[in-house]
């Protein structure tokens, strides 16, 4: 017997390790308010799927968030290079007009469109395991945590086959083009995992707090250690365990799930800020002072 | 190898940003296995003009070949090593796989580097004197030995061609001999390097040919040729009587640096 607080841990977990894979190379890239835009732009996407399908079926769901993901980061490019605009200003004028559309239409639509806006923005996780995927007949068990299981895998496959090219592109573009690795490919790759893992899991954790899940954990785990591979598993871990310990803290305190699971997150960092081992704040004050870098002089001999 | 095609041929060479011109009309053939320093004032368009060979920025007009090629087809044969400072060195990747980036180039899509890619990148950080230093982060090292490790990824990719922005920038003497060295050693080997270069005082003893840029090019050859009191003139304008000092006491080999490096 599956319990229904199994499912939302599932789902929960599954969001945080996808949301935590893909971000931690956006925090790398010092790209981390394009998660941020994405995750807003996203949301035309979705209420086109839904008015074009009458339906929440995944697959036009995740083709419409993709594409208007890859539209933000296009359109931000575009404005920033023959608008003569600062990248970030492009991306604010990009991201909230299409977040803007997006409420427009749901809006005009809420008649048809089995969405409104509460969800979008907040999502609830505590209806997951009513929302059951049933294929001939048989329950398949809870709908998103296929689509957030899909989505994962996606993610591990992309890094998992782009690695070393993620891994330049990440430390810096410009050097990673001068060696002849396809840098427009896995700068849209890399968006488009963000936009599948925002869309996967907004149902979930709603649009603004996967932003949580896509920052902050990469951020912790940056914070812990100084090599990538332990790094993005850290921040997975981190993000699975935000997302448990949320849970049960909302159940604690009978507060709003997603809202935990992003405090979690918050408090995950906080600690590791304080008490990392080799730059926490607290760490540093009660240790004693290390020699810097050592002085070329020396580096001879 | 006993190509006939230049390693860089330019023609008719226009850069601009945002329509203001940076690099206006440059033409040049890179001779093979020449030791090249590329000088000229601020803003006279150097790190652009490398840039703009490396594929890195789209020209305005011109042309371009590497060994009679697009850029793009000759990748490997090609290294880059950008300024310092354009790298994040808080990014959590060890000194060695930093050099090992250098062989990313010979490796198609999703191929990981292989033992022999990891023992060409063991031995680059040897020559560059960097071995004890592989497992450390890369924010651990100083400005000198942030050189030496991108010239290690620049040794690694085993390219013919060798374009260099400031790799002597904010390094010490132990460090800047050591990179001189082994610039001679690239060159020796038949190598073709460019350098780009801010200190007029070490031009004489460290490079066989001299690039002088200022918008356009200037002058372009033979040290004993080019690099002269009238074209430092012209290459600098502006700066002439600060030049002329310059030369004069570069001339009695006294220590004078281009005030303002870039």
């Amino acid at each position: 017997m599956i319990t229904s607080t199994f499912w939302i841990l599932l789902t929960g977990s599954l969001a945080a390790a996808s949301c935590a894979l893909v971000g931690s190379f956006l925090v790398l890239r010092k790209q981390s308010m394009m998660g941020d835009a994405i995750s807003h732009a996203v949301l035309p996407g979705i209420a086109i799927a839904f008015l074009l399908t009458a339906s929440r079926n995944t697959f036009p769901m995740l083709l419409g968030a993709g594409a208007f993901g890859l539209l933000t980061v296009y359109f931000t490019e575009f404005l920033h290079k023959r608008g003569r605009l600062m990248h970030d200003t492009s991306m604010g004028i990009v991201f909230t007009s299409l977040f803007a559309f997006g409420v427009i239409l749901i809006s005009l639509f809420a008649a048809q469109v089995d969405l409104d806006q509460e969800c979008v923005l907040y999502g609830e996780i505590a209806y997951i395991p009513w929302d059951l995927w049933i294929w001939n007949g048989t329950n398949m068990g809870p709908r998103p945590v296929w689509i957030l299981g899909f989505v994962l895998m996606l993610n591990l496959a992309f890094v998992g086959f782009f690695y070393k090219e993620l891994k330049v592109y990440a430390f810096s573009p410009e050097y990673a083009a001068s060696l002849g690795i396809p840098v427009g490919l896995i700068h849209y790759g890399l968006m488009g995992s963000v936009s599948f893992s925002t869309i996967a899991s907004f149902e979930s954790v709603g649009a603004i707090l996967v932003v949580a899940l896509l920052i902050v954990p990469p951020a912790t785990a940056y914070l812990l250690t100084e090599k990538l591979k332990p790094m993005l598993l850290l921040a997975m871990a981190i993000g699975v365990l935000s997302a448990i310990s949320g849970y049960y803290l909302a159940l604690f305190i009978n507060a709003s799930i997603a809202g935990s699971i992003a405090v979690m997150t918050g408090i995950f960092f906080l600690v590791a800020y304080l008490f990392s081992p080799s730059d926490g704040v607290l760490t540093r004050r009660y240790r004693k002072a290390e020699p810097l870098a050592e002085p070329d002089e020396f580096a001879l001999f | 190898m006993s190509n006939k095609l230049p390693p860089i041929e330019v023609h008719d060479l226009t850069v601009a940003y945002r329509k203001k011109p940076v690099l206006w009309d440059i033409d040049f053939d890179v001779p093979e296995g020449k030791l090249i320093a590329v000088i000229g004032p601020n803003g006279a368009g150097k790190s652009t003009l490398i840039k703009t060979i490396m594929g890195l920025i789209e020209p305005v007009s011109g042309k371009i070949l590497v060994y009679g090629k697009p850029v793009d087809r000759e990748r490997p044969r090609i290294a880059y090593v950008p300024q310092r400072e354009s790298v994040d060195w808080d990014f959590p990747i060890s000194v060695y796989e930093l050099v090992l980036m250098g062989r990313y180039s010979h490796l198609k899509l999703f191929r990981r580097p292989g033992s022999n890619d990891r023992r060409i990148a063991t031995e680059a950080l040897e020559k560059v004197g960097m071995s004890d230093y592989a497992g450390r982060q890369i924010s651990q090292l100083s400005g000198g030995q942030q050189q030496r490790v991108f010239l290690a990824r620049a040794l690694a990719q085993q390219a013919d061609i060798y374009l260099m922005d400031e790799p002597l920038a904010g390094v010490d003497a132990a460090t800047e001999t050591t990179i001189f060295e082994l610039l001679s050693v690239l060159r020796d080997e038949g190598k073709t390097v460019l350098v780009v270069h801010h200190d007029l005082q070490s031009v004489s003893g460290n490079f066989d040919w001299v690039m002088l840029l200022n918008l356009r090019l200037v002058a372009f050859g033979p040290r004993e040729e080019v690099f002269t009191t009238e074209n430092l003139q012209k290459a600098y304008g502006g700066r002439l009587n600060i030049l002329t000092q310059v030369v004069e006491l570069a001339k009695e080999k006294s220590f004078v640096r281009e005030p303002g490096h870039e």
